[in-house]
C-alpha cells in the first residue's frame, strides 16, 4: 500500500499507511523536518504546509487524502523573499512557529501580492506564537511583499 | 577586583581553558553554560567574546549546555545570563587576550601594549607581526585559574558590543530542522507516556490489548510502577496509542479538585509558611487605604511540547533536553535513577520558548527512565499537546492586598503587600520532583515547597515591595504550601501579579490625592533618577499630556518597576478601546537595561515581554477539572492572536551605557500588566482587579457602576 504524492516538486511515493498524518510523513518518511509538531487539534498551525498553494493543517490531514495533489513544506522557499524579510526584520524570538507562518505568509502573497496589514493578520490569525513576536512578523510579511512588488524576484 | 568578586560564573569555573579554545580553522571556540531558549543569549555572548579579543564575530564559534564539554553556570533563568555569564564571558576573554599578548611581547622583546589586534592577528608599530591568536596561544597556559583581576575593554572602545547582530540560530529555524524535537539518531524508539494523573494514584487496571488495537502497528507497553511508556518504532503508532491510553486505563487514589481551587482566591487562609519581610509594623497613624488584586494560575503554553531523548549505551546514560540547566538536571536524573552523575551525560538541544519552568526537565526523566530499562536504543519522548497543558508546572495564582497608611498629601506614608501564593520555584535543584518520579516504584517523597530568597530575587514577593519613596515598607508573604497543582517558575514570577498590583493600586492612591498618575509617580522618585528618566519617557511617548478624563471607553495608563528592584528599569504605557472586550491599540515602552550588547536583541525581548503580558492579562487562565487541569488546548486556553497584537507598538532604549549590563526578558511583564490595568480603569472609570480581563469580567464591573 503506497500514496504517490507530489512534494516541493518532485514526485514522491511513501509507503505510510493513507490514515497517516501527512505530518508524521513529511518529517518520518520524507525527512522534512520543516512542519513541525505543536498540538495534533488543528489549533496552532505550526504544522502548516500547503496542498495545491493552499494552508492545510499536516497535524490532521490524512496522507491518503492528497493523493495526487502538490504539497510544500518549507524546505522549498530557499530563496524566496519571505525568508530574508524575516531575517531583515529578525522576527523571530524562539522560532518554532515561524516555518508554518511563512506557509501561510507565502500562499497569501501567491494570492495577494500587495496585503494590506488587515490581511496580513486575517492570513496568519490561525496561527500562535507564545514569544510575542507577531509584530515583527506582520512587519515583515510587508517587507517581502514590498520586495515581491519591486520585481526582486523570488 | 578581588576573587570573591568574580560572578557565579567564572569563579565556579575559573580556568579560561573550560571556556576558550583556539581551533586551526581560524575560529574561537566558546563554551558557555547558559542555553538558548528564543532570547537570543547566545549571539550576545558572542559579541562580547568577539569585542574583548578583537576577532571578527563569524570567527566565534559557540557551544552551550553540555555536561561533557561546557563550563558549569547552573540553570538560564531570572534574566541572569548577560549580567552572571555575560560578564564571566567579558573577564574570561579579557583575561585570554591579555595571556597571549604577554606572551607575544615576551617573544617580541617589546611591551604588551605595543601589540595591536585586528580581526585576532597581531600587529606592533602598524606593522604584521606575522603572528595571531592561533600561533601564540598555543605556548600559553589557559588552564591556570583566572582571578578577574584584568581589566576588560573600556565600553569607548567597544565596536561589537552595542551594535545590533542578527541572530545566529535564526536561519536554520527558518528553513527547516532546528530543534530537539528534530533530532534522529540510530536505534530510534518513538515514546510517549501514560501519564499517572496525580501524585500517589495507582494504576488498578491497564487494558493493553484495547490500546494495541487502537495504536494499529507495533507497540510495547512498558509498565514501572505507575509509569507507563508506549514504545514504537513508527511514530504515529506511538501517537495513536497515546491517545487512547487514558481510556483504556484506571487509576484509584486519584485527586480530587474542584472549580473553586482554581482561583486565587483559594488561597487565602490555606495552611501558609508565613513571613515578613522589611519594616517593622507601623503605628496606626492616618487613613487606611486597601485593595486585593488577584491573577490565576497561568500555563507556560510553549508552543513545541516538550522532548527529550535518551540511551544507556556500555552503562553510560547520555540525555538531550531542552532543560534549563545541564548540570542541575544530570544531579537530578542520578538522584531518581540512582546512578553516579558521571555516568550521565546531558546535553542541551534547543527546544521552542519555554518562559520558566516547563515539561522540559520532566520529559528528560521519562526518556531516562525508559533508556535504563530497554538499553541500546535511543529513546525519544515527545510529549503531547495534553500532556504539555496538563502536567507542566505552573505559574501560581496570587492574591495580593495592598494597604497604605495615606499622609495630608495624599501620599503613601506605610506600605504593606499581603501575598497569598504557592512556590514560583520548584525546579529539581529547589527540592522539587522530577514528574514520573511519583509514579516509579519508589517514589519521590513529598516535595517540601519553598520559594526563592529576597537575596535571589524572591519569588511569590518578587517586586511587592515599591520602588518608590515611602517611609515604610513592608511584605507578609504567606507561602501555601498545599496548593491544588504543582507550581514552579513562570516569566517573571510573582513580579507579574505584584506590580500588577502595586501599579494600580499607585493609581488607585493617586486618584485618591487629586493627582495625575505620572507626577504622582514622579513625586516619589526623587532619589531614582533613572527610574523617574523611563516613566518620563514613557509619558512623552504616549502622549501623555494629552490623556483626556478618560471614562469614554478609551483609556491611556501606565506601569513601572525595576525588575527585582535591582535589575532593568521599564516603563510601559498603552492604550485602550473598551467595549464588551479590551482591545490594546498601542503599546509605548522605556526601559533602561544599562549597557546594551544587542540594541534589536533587547527590543526583541521587551516586546515578547510585552505581548505576552498582554495575552497573560487579556485572556489567559488554567481551569480544573475534577481530577486536574482542564484547559489541555489552545481553545480552552486561548492565548493573544495576530489580530489581538497593537497596531502600534514602540520600545525605546534609554541610554546608559556607562551602567553595567541588566537582563530584560522578564522586566516589561508586571509594568505592561499594570499599563493595561490602569488603562481598562481610565476607560471605563471603573477599575477590574482580577486578571484576566475577560468579557465577564467587564461585564460584571459594569454592572457595577
Amino acid at each position: 500500500m503506497s500514496t504517490d504524492l507530489t512534494v516541493n516538486g518532485r514526485a514522491a511515493r511513501v509507503t505510510a499507511e493513507p490514515t497517516t498524518p501527512l505530518l508524521d510523513v513529511l518529517r518520518n518518511e520524507l525527512d522534512l523536518k520543516g512542519a513541525r509538531y505543536g498540538c495534533g487539534l488543528e489549533q496552532c498551525g505550526a504544522c502548516m504546509v500547503l496542498v495545491d498553494g493552499e494552508p492545510v493543517f499536516s497535524c490532521a490531514r490524512e496522507v491518503g487524502t492528497v493523493a495526487g495533489h502538490a504539497v510544500t513544506t518549507v524546505e522549498a522557499l530557499d530563496g524566496h523573499p519571505l525568508r530574508q524579510a524575516f531575517l531583515d526584520e529578525q522576527a523571530g524570538q524562539c522560532g518554532y512557529c515561524l516555518t508554518g507562518i511563512l506557509m501561510s505568509a507565502k500562499a497569501l502573497l501567491d494570492r495577494a501580492p500587495r496585503p494590506g496589514r488587515d490581511e496580513i493578520v486575517a492570513a496568519l490569525d490561525k496561527h500562535l506564537c507564545r514569544c510575542g513576536t507577531q509584530y515583527r512578523i506582520i512587519r515583515a510579511v510587508e517587507r517581502a511583499a514590498a520586495r515581491l512588488a519591486d520585481g526582486a524576484g523570488r | 577586583m578581588s576573587a570573591t568578586a568574580l560572578p557565579l560564573s567564572l569563579a565556579a569555573n575559573p580556568s579560561p581553558a573550560k571556556w576558550v579554545r583556539f581551533d586551526p580553522d581560524r575560529t574561537v571556540h566558546l563554551s558557555v553554560g547558559k542555553v538558548e531558549i528564543g532570547q537570543g543569549i547566545l549571539t550576545a555572548l558572542r559579541q562580547i567574546a568577539a569585542e574583548e579579543l578583537d576577532v571578527a564575530l563569524s570567527a566565534v564559534r559557540i557551544l552551550s549546555g553540555d555536561t561533557d564539554l561546557a563550563p558549569d553556570e547552573a540553570s538560564t533563568t531570572s534574566s541572569l545570563s548577560i549580567e552572571v555569564g555575560g560578564t564571566a564571558v567579558r573577564l574570561v576573554t579579557a583575561e585570554v587576550r591579555v595571556r597571549v599578548l604577554a606572551r607575544l611581547a615576551q617573544r617580541l622583546n617589546c611591551a604588551p601594549d605595543d601589540i595591536a589586534v585586528i580581526d585576532g592577528a597581531f600587529y606592533r608599530g602598524g606593522q604584521p607581526t606575522g603572528q595571531d591568536y592561533w600561533s601564540v596561544a598555543p605556548e600559553v597556559d589557559l588552564a591556570r585559574a583566572a582571578d578577574g583581576a584584568t581589566a576588560p575593554k573600556p565600553v569607548a572602545a567597544y565596536r561589537v558590543v552595542g551594535q545590533s547582530a542578527p541572530r545566529l540560530d535564526l536561519p536554520a529555524k527558518l528553513a527547516g530542522a532546528a530543534f530537539i524535537q528534530d533530532m534522529v539518531r540510530p536505534d530510534l524508539l518513538h515514546a510517549r507516556i501514560l501519564r499517572q494523573p496525580s501524585r500517589g494514584a495507582r494504576l488498578a487496571a491497564l487494558d493493553e490489548a484495547a490500546i494495541r488495537r487502537a495504536a494499529g502497528g507495533a507497540l510495547r507497553v512498558l509498565r514501572h510502577g505507575n509509569f507507563v511508556a508506549l514504545l514504537s518504532e513508527n511514530e504515529t503508532v506511538a501517537q495513536r496509542a497515546a491517545m487512547a491510553a487514558p481510556g483504556h486505563a484506571s487509576w484509584e487514589n486519584v485527586r480530587q479538585l474542584t472549580p473553586a481551587q482554581q482561583a486565587a482566591a483559594w488561597l487565602v487562609g490555606q495552611p501558609s509558611d508565613d513571613r515578613v519581610i522589611g519594616d517593622p509594623l507601623p503605628p496606626a497613624a492616618g487613613p487606611v487605604v486597601e485593595a486585593t488584586y488577584t491573577r490565576p494560575y497561568i500555563a507556560h503554553a510553549s508552543i513545541g511540547p516538550s522532548c527529550a531523548l535518551a540511551e544507556l549505551r556500555d552503562g553510560h546514560l547520555s540525555v538531550w533536553s531542552h532543560t534549563q540547566g545541564v548540570y542541575p538536571l544530570r544531579n537530578a536524573l542520578a538522584r531518581v535513577l540512582d546512578r553516579k552523575a558521571e555516568t550521565i551525560s546531558v546535553h542541551h538541544v534547543q527546544g521552542a520558548g519555554c518562559y520558566g519552568h516547563n515539561g522540559a526537565d520532566d520529559a528528560a526523566l521519562d526518556a531516562a527512565v525508559i533508556a535504563t530499562l530497554v538499553p541500546d536504543h535511543c529513546i525519544r519522548v515527545q510529549w503531547r499537546r495534553e500532556d504539555e497543558f496538563g502536567f507542566e508546572p505552573l505559574g501560581s495564582a496570587m492574591s495580593v492586598t495592598m494597604r497604605a497608611v495615606v499622609d495630608a498629601a495624599g501620599r503613601p506614608a506605610d506600605w504593606t503587600a499581603e501575598i497569598w501564593s504557592g512556590s514560583h520555584v520548584q525546579r529539581p535543584a529547589m527540592g522539587g520532583n522530577l514528574l514520573a518520579h511519583e509514579a516509579l516504584p519508589t517514589p519521590a517523597p513529598d516535595p517540601r515547597p519553598t520559594d526563592p530568597t529576597e537575596a535571589a530575587g524572591g519569588g511569590g514577593t518578587r517586586n511587592a515591595i515599591p520602588h518608590y519613596a515611602i517611609p515604610g515598607k513592608r511584605i507578609l508573604h504567606h507561602l501555601v504550601p498545599g496548593a491544588p497543582v504543582r507550581t514552579s517558575a513562570l516569566r517573571g514570577l510573582g513580579a507579574v501579579a505584584n506590580v500588577f498590583a502595586l501599579e494600580s493600586f499607585m493609581d488607585e492612591l493617586a486618584a485618591r490625592a487629586g493627582a495625575d498618575p505620572v507626577a504622582y509617580r514622579l513625586g516619589l522618585l526623587g532619589n531614582s533618577p533613572r527610574a523617574a528618566r523611563v516613566i518620563a519617557r514613557v509619558a512623552e511617548m504616549a502622549g501623555w499630556n494629552a490623556r483626556g478624563k478618560g471614562g469614554d471607553g478609551r483609556g491611556l495608563g501606565i506601569g513601572f518597576a525595576q525588575y527585582k528592584n535591582r535589575s532593568a528599569y521599564a516603563a510601559v504605557a498603552a492604550e485602550v478601546e473598551v467595549d464588551q472586550e479590551v482591545r490594546l491599540r498601542r503599546v509605548w515602552c522605556a526601559a533602561d537595561a544599562g549597557l546594551v550588547v544587542n540594541p534589536d536583541g533587547l527590543r526583541n525581548q521587551l516586546e515578547g515581554g510585552i505581548l505576552q503580558a498582554a495575552s497573560f492579562t487579556l485572556k489567559e487562565q488554567v481551569t480544573f477539572n475534577a481530577t486536574g487541569v482542564g484547559s489541555i488546548d489552545w481553545e480552552s486556553y486561548p492565548i493573544l492572536r495576530f489580530s489581538e497584537v497593537p497596531e502600534e507598538m514602540t520600545c525605546e532604549l534609554v541610554d546608559a551605557p556607562e551602567e553595567r549590563a541588566l537582563g530584560v526578558g522578564e522586566c516589561t511583564l508586571g509594568p505592561t500588566a499594570a499599563a493595561i490595568g490602569n488603562a481598562v480603569a481610565h476607560a471605563l472609570g471603573m477599575r477590574i482587579r482580577d486578571m484576566p480581563f475577560t468579557r465577564d469580567r467587564i461585564a460584571a464591573v459594569l454592572l457595577q457602576g
